[in-house]
């Protein structure tokens, strides 16, 4: 069924990881995809795969979670391994058929370029794993508030974010409905070419559009009874705060950034 | 024979999960051709999943469902002509609206049967004067009219595939109280005239014990009783237990008789009440009728 989708992919749980402040870990996650750039020899990326584990352990997501996470950018490593691979042509060759060559350069920047890239998805999906959707936005929201010097709504798009994502679920329950009325009134989804399957849509898309319409109209009175006004002068229910947590955070990013660097230069 | 048979029916919601529920359980009940049923039980007690499992829209989790003596989701393929032959009308059907005019929504449904153009026109129109819907109405886009007006389109729109058995899920909820007895008012007039089988889920005990011949009483996800509306408001005192009240008129009764006035119990529609009431004050005082 529709419903079993789920919204985001965060995670519960009370990890130190959890309890960060979202805007830290919003910035210590770009710090963390500088360090996989910066690493430039297996050893330094090594140092990388170490965090992105120890990073795993604190936050107690399943292992499932990581499968699923690399899960969809398989093609994407495939494809450019599969590049490295053959046309990547330095030191010793290793096999050879007509115009197909594999030397051990191309080996080495594809191990390389496989391990950065898991890396890089691992690690980055572990921010949208341990906070919730609310969380990122708010994060969002304060990190980019600087930006309204140049007069961008950075209010006004975090609370669209917000609202798109409340919305989600309801509007896929909507559509279950909807999908089920119809059926009921003999509608024929499953059978039959590509363009009268995509016709057999217009009976769900257009209540469906319809009542999105109502329900933002309706969105939009309750907001204006509120006295909603955008986000000048607005306070939070929930006030962002940094812990120590945070801290050590930053200090161990910073302790594997430097660590990064360090190994690149002895090597 | 019945229309409508199910046994051992069960419906269990997300099957392995930790949200794992049981809508629907272990449901034997034999519903007669030409019946006018009330479906009545408060929010979580199986009702809505119990009636989809009626037109194959749900999959039982384990028992059957019979439909004139066949037996549902044995061929797949025959599930689309089961829906023709059962309707269900669903809370709120008018967000189901799509076409662009009244009468091309209520013709979706018999379109979709593959009627000829003649005999769609003329289900459309019969329909549309059965709920009340003038011509002029029907050339309109549906999302020009009222809310009523819209409610009555919709169920139109099921009424037009004349289903041998018409299920509908709260269709006067939301409601004003003239909206109200108007769509029920026309749903009892299709039964009237079509003598075909009625359900009718509602929350009003009124509406149930007004319309209906029979009435079955869901609780805890199982059928609690299944039976005329004076048995079922008989047991005033159990239904309340569940959360049920029983018609309001049957209250005062009730309250009446625990008075020490000497009157029926089986009183459950305001208009035979009155009559009740009359006939004892006139016997009383001896004031001629």
């Amino acid at each position: 069924m529709l419903k079993d989708i789920t919204i985001g992919q965060y995670f519960p749980g009370k990890s130190p990881i959890h309890r960060m402040d979202s805007r830290v870990k919003l910035v210590l996650t770009i710090a963390f995809i500088v360090m996989l750039f910066l690493a430039g020899n297996i050893y330094s990326l090594i140092v990388g795969i170490i965090f992105t584990i120890g990073s795993y352990l604190i936050s107690s997501i399943p292992f499932r979670m990581i499968l699923k996470s690399v899960k969809p950018i398989v093609p994407i490593i495939v494809f450019t391994s599969l590049l490295n691979l053959f046309f990547i042509r330095s030191g010793v060759v290793l096999w050879e058929w007509k115009f197909l060559k594999i030397t051990e350069g191309g080996v080495n920047t594809a191990s390389f370029m496989t391990i950065r890239i898991i890396c890089l998805i691992v690690g980055s999906s572990l921010l949208t794993y341990t906070t919730s959707p609310i969380d990122l936005t708010d994060g969002i929201e304060r990190l980019l508030s600087p930006l309204k010097i140049i007069k961008l709504p950075v209010h006004e798009l975090a609370m669209m974010m917000t609202i798109a994502l409340r919305f989600i679920p309801t509007l896929i329950e909507e559509t279950d409905k909807i999908i089920q009325a119809q059926k009921a009134r003999g509608a024929d989804m499953e059978t039959g070419s590509i363009i009268k399957r995509a016709k057999s849509l217009i009976p769900v898309l257009i209540p469906l559009f319809v009542s999105s319409f109502r329900r933002a109209e309706e969105l939009a009175l309750a907001m204006e009874c509120r006295c909603y006004h955008g986000g000048e002068g607005r306070t939070r229910m929930k006030q962002l705060k940094m812990h120590l947590v945070d801290l050590f955070a930053v200090l161990i990013v910073a302790a594997f950034i430097a660590g990064v660097v360090a190994v690149n230069s002895i090597t | 024979m019945s229309v409508i048979k199910t046994e051992k029916l069960t419906y269990v919601y997300g099957e392995g999960t930790p949200f794992r529920k049981t809508a629907v359980d272990n449901v034997d009940l034999e519903i007669g051709e030409g019946e006018f049923i009330g479906v009545i039980g408060h929010t979580g007690s199986g009702k809505s999943t119990l009636i989809q499992h009626f037109n194959g829209l749900l999959k039982p989790t384990s028992g059957s469902v019979f439909i004139d003596g066949e037996r549902l989701w044995d061929d797949k393929d025959r599930l689309r002509a089961i829906r023709f032959k059962v309707g269900l009308v669903f809370q709120y059907p008018e967000y189901q609206l799509f076409e662009e005019t009244c009468y091309k929504d209520i013709a979706f449904g018999p379109r979709n049967m593959g009627l000829s153009e003649d005999e769609i026109d003329k289900r459309v129109r019969e329909t549309a004067r059965l709920v009340g819907i003038s011509d002029e109405i029907l050339e309109k886009s549906p999302f020009e009219l009222s809310g009523g007006q819209k409610r009555r389109v919709a169920i139109a729109g099921v009424m037009a595939m004349e289903p041998k058995v018409l299920i509908l899920d709260e269709p006067a909820s939301g409601l004003d109280p003239k909206g109200r007895s108007q769509i029920l008012g026309l749903i009892r007039e299709y039964h009237k005239e079509k003598r075909n089988t009625v359900m009718l889920v509602s929350h009003s005990m009124e509406d149930v014990a007004k319309h209906c011949s029979k009435i079955l009483v869901m609780n805890n996800a199982g059928v609690y009783c299944f039976d005329t509306p004076a048995a079922v408001f008989h047991k005033a005192d159990e239904l309340e237990k569940m959360g049920l009240a029983v018609p309001q008129i049957t209250r005062v009764f009730n309250r009446l008789r625990a008075m020490g006035c000497d009157i029926t119990d089986d009183v459950y529609t305001v208009g035979f009440g009155k009559d009740i009431l009359i006939n004892a004050l006139s016997a009383e005082r001896k004031i001629p009728r």
